[in-house]
């Protein structure tokens, strides 16, 4: 998924516009904490400071330049909610005078291992700040699709990338058009050599633009029994739950949300009308989840179509993710739990 | 920044008598209209006040200096809320502020959604002025960066308190402006008032000047005396030139009053113990025959009586549809590929 991130950014620069693609160690010689914005041309350094980050990007923004700015770790954007929350107000605050394109690029969620301040997420909080649109991928295409259409709307944008699921490959035919298929292929064509990269020149493969549309979501798997819906790291869990289910007579629809705000309600309520229960999953803290909006709004709108009670699986309402493994796996769903519920709600009725 | 060239000097020339007047006539402008939005809202028409009466001497000419226009060619600026003189220098209709007073769907910077002296124009690089102290600070480097890669003279212009400059959102602004690597051209302003809403400068800052600050960054800086609006027009004027021309950033801090008080919140009586810069202007104009006091008592007794009547005016204009409160939450224009950004 890192290289379809780098990708579309060095799409971004070449044929939209993007001036300025900057954060913490984004610029050469390191280019991104998970290599994300190696080889780009219009990447470079900033100081260590998150506040400084943002209000560049809404600065270069009101300028009418397109940027990329990262937080290296969506858990260094706490301090800057107020400048976020002024991005997403610049718009509607100006009564439609002035608009604001920026795109807040985070790794977010757990993974890797890291640790408390290293494995927060942010949906919840992003889904808090009227203004933004906000995507998530949980595969490397949509990576590329999410990014190049945050970089062209004109609104402030949240890309929020999972962790865990930036060394993930593309599933076989979801490939970006145009890149080798061969994964060491593309690594000698656009991965920065280790040791000395003064030098260094990446041979970016001829990839199209393609955008994920906002508001779009992904029926990633077919199924009556119930609908599961996702987005991120816990994604491709609740597809490979659902599709072990099968072997118990479970069949589980799948829905990848994809673009958080806007939302696709329209796919949820097809699915659910059908499947009469609802899972939903995600990682960040389960207390005002963004989770907890979507089963008000299934409760409130099609309360007499359920034969079970909706239900959600986030990360449990704790400070933080501890380091050691088992802290972690008993913090945030992971396959078994997810399995558990899909079986848990596939079995409940009304 | 390892060579600090000397600190501009001020042009000995004299203003012109007709600047002096200009001047004055724009500083009893703001005073005026200053006066006529705390009676608005003591007569309960707006919820709440804040601006900038006795920061005249500095705002006006600061607006007059301002090369305004849309664009990174021109000047953006990134206000706070004490720069109604600037406007007015800028040549905005006073009217405009009685709207935004009274939350009217007229009120052409905000159309009711903000508070008074948040003044925001696109056409004029005004940004939108933000109710967080010093969150314009960390912003403004982002229009300074696009000014200096599109090369010409604009310059980006941000003010605030003092107060304000305890914020880490200050530092940010003199780190990212300096850094060896892309200096910017950015006139960091601090109109230095003494307070900080009820607590005083004094008790909260060791620092002697808050110009100080900027010598660790090698960032040129000067503390003038903001009552003054000759001193304030020709110290402007070389600070500006200075970042126009060497693209690098410039701290000027202006020592100025508070007359009356930090908002409505603390009741927007006249202080006693604060000098009065448009006193102490109009006591020179008339030594010096520029102005008689007859004239200059005309003259605010006429701005008085225009803003009395445009305030009973504009109370009869309608307040927002609350079936806007959805609108312009997005952008629907995609502004930069139109090429609107580079105007």
């Amino acid at each position: 998924m890192v290289q379809a991130i780098r990708m579309a950014l060095h799409v971004a620069e070449e044929r939209h516009g993007v001036t300025d693609i900057f954060g913490e160690d984004v610029g050469a010689p390191l280019g991104g904490a998970f290599t994300a914005t190696q080889g780009l041309k219009t990447a470079w350094n900033s100081p260590l400071d998150e506040r400084g980050i943002v209000g560049a990007s809404i600065g270069l923004g009101l300028a009418g330049c397109r940027n990329v700015a990262e937080i290296q770790f969506c858990d260094y954007a706490f301090n800057t909610i107020d400048l976020l929350k002024l991005a997403g107000m610049m718009h509607w605050a100006s009564n439609g005078d002035w608009n604001c394109p920026m795109t807040i690029m985070t790794p977010v969620g757990s993974g890797i291992r890291g640790s408390i301040y290293h494995s927060h997420s942010f949906d919840a909080t992003a889904t808090h700040l009227p203004g933004f649109k906000i995507m998530m991928p949980s595969n490397p295409r949509d990576a590329y699709g999410m990014l190049l259409s945050c970089v062209v709307d004109p609104n402030p944008s949240f890309f929020l990338v999972p962790k865990a699921l930036l060394r993930v490959r593309a599933q076989p035919g979801e490939e970006i058009p145009g890149e080798p298929g061969d994964d060491k292929a593309l690594s000698k064509l656009i991965d920065a050599p280790l040791g000395d990269r003064s030098k260094w020149q990446p041979q970016w493969p001829d990839t199209p633009d393609l955008f994920v549309p906002f508001g779009e979501a992904r029926t990633v798997r077919q199924g009556n029994d119930l609908t599961v819906v996702s987005y991120g790291r816990t994604l491709p869990l609740c597809a490979k739950a659902a599709d072990e289910l099968s072997a118990e007579g479970i069949e589980a629809e799948v829905i990848d949300l994809r673009s958080l705000w806007p939302y696709d309600w329209e796919r949820i309520v097809e699915s659910v009308r059908r499947t009469g229960r609802v899972l939903y999953v995600n990682e960040d803290t389960e207390v005002t989840n963004f989770g907890e909006h979507l089963i008000r709004r299934t409760v409130e709108e099609l309360f007499y179509e359920l034969v079970a009670p909706p239900r959600l699986l986030a990360g449990k309402h704790v400070p933080g993710i501890g380091l050691a493994d088992s802290l972690e796996m008993a913090t945030v769903p992971q396959l078994p739990s997810i399995t558990e519920s899909i079986r848990a709600l596939a079995k409940t009725s009304a | 920044m390892s060579s600090l060239r000397p600190v501009p000097t001020s042009p000995e020339a004299e203003l012109s008598p007709e600047l002096l007047v200009q001047l004055h006539e724009l500083m009893v402008k703001a005073r005026v209209l200053e006066e006529r939005l705390i009676q608005m809202y003591k007569q309960g028409d707006g919820y709440f006040w804040i601006g900038g009466p006795g920061e005249e001497a500095f705002n006006v000419p600061l607006g007059l200096l301002i090369e305004r226009g849309q664009g990174p060619q021109y000047d953006y600026c990134h206000f706070h809320y004490r720069n109604s003189g600037t406007l007015l220098a800028m040549g905005a209709d006073p009217v405009d502020a009685l709207r935004q007073m009274k939350n009217t769907a007229t009120d052409p910077y905000s159309g009711g959604r903000n508070f008074v002296g948040h003044y925001s124009k696109r056409e004029w690089n005004v940004v939108p002025v933000s109710s967080p102290i010093e969150v314009q600070y960390s912003m403004a480097p982002g229009t300074a960066l696009a000014q200096k890669r599109a090369g010409g003279r604009g310059i980006t212009i941000v003010t605030g308190g003092d107060a304000g400059t305890a914020e880490g959102d200050f530092a940010t602004c003199m780190i990212w402006s300096s850094r060896p690597a892309n200096p910017l051209p950015v006139l960091m302003i601090v109109t230095n008032n003494k307070w900080g809403i009820s607590t005083s400068w004094a008790g909260q800052h060791g620092e002697k000047r808050i110009a100080d600050r900027g010598k660790g960054f090698g960032i040129e800086s000067k503390t003038i005396d903001g009552n003054d609006p000759e001193i304030a027009y020709r110290e402007i004027k070389a600070a500006m030139e200075y970042v126009r021309t060497e693209r690098k950033p410039f701290l000027l801090e202006a020592l100025v009053s508070r007359l009356n008080g930090h908002s409505s919140a603390s009741g927007a009586n006249r202080a006693t113990d604060e000098a009065d810069c448009l006193q102490g202007f109009e006591r020179r104009m008339e030594e010096r025959g520029l102005l008689t006091r007859a004239r200059m008592d005309e003259l605010r007794a006429q701005y008085n009586t225009e803003l009395q009547a445009a305030h009973r005016r504009i109370k009869d204009e309608p307040q927002p549809d609350p079936a806007t409160i959805t609108d312009h939450i997005f952008s629907e224009k995609d502004l930069v590929s139109e090429g609107r950004g580079d105007k």
